[in-house]
């Protein structure tokens, strides 16, 4: 599989991710 | 004393933050592809003998600068935010992790590794082409992690945290 950072748009798109998945455990957590 | 910490803090936070996070997307979203279209007509020397170094300074001072301003303002709750210890600074302990991650990238990963690639330090040929990928994908990782530690640093205070953790 292709490295998502050799791409910026993989990079951005990672980035994303990374922020949606994040946010949601921290909200589940503050509750 | 809250207006030095707080206040001016916060406002340098910002300041140096935007000088170390503008120069990392300069470098992601134009050096790097313009050296890459140089590479054809060989027409990046300019690039790297003048731009690169005085962009990698700021870059990384402004990298020190911004942890330092960040850890200032967190003063007494430091340790709170980083150990998750109050669900209040879960937001806030995010977005300090992302950029203590990210300013480790630059000064153990990125600057060392750019030396070599400048002609800063000795390097062979075939170390320059290990340490030009290590320098890459660190720049890369924390083009990816920028875009949650903005998430995390403007979620975390005053209206925009009500608006976002309710």
């Amino acid at each position: 599989m292709k490295n998502p950072l050799d791409t910026l748009w993989g990079t951005v798109i990672s980035g994303l991710v990374i922020t949606f998945v994040l946010f949601y455990i921290v909200k589940f957590a503050m509750q | 004393m809250d207006f030095l910490q707080l206040g001016i803090g916060r406002w340098l936070h910002v300041v140096s933050g935007v000088m170390w996070i503008g120069l990392l997307y300069y470098f992601n979203f134009v050096q790097v592809p313009a050296l890459a279209e140089a590479a054809k007509d060989g027409s990046g020397a300019g690039i790297t003998k003048h731009v690169a170094p005085r962009a990698l300074f700021w870059f990384r001072w402004g990298a020190l600068a911004t942890w330092v301003f960040g850890a200032i303002i967190l003063g007494r709750h430091f340790l709170e935010a980083f150990l998750f210890m109050k669900s209040a600074y879960y937001p806030i302990g995010v977005g300090a992790w992302l950029g203590t991650i990210m300013f480790f990238n630059v000064w153990v990963l990125i600057w060392p590794n750019q030396k070599k690639i400048l002609g800063m330090v000795q390097a062979s040929d075939a170390e320059k082409a290990k340490s030009r990928r290590i320098a890459f994908l660190a720049s890369r990782t924390n083009t990816m992690l920028s875009i949650p530690l903005l998430f995390f640093m403007t979620a975390s205070g005053g209206l925009f945290r009500t608006a976002v953790w309710g």
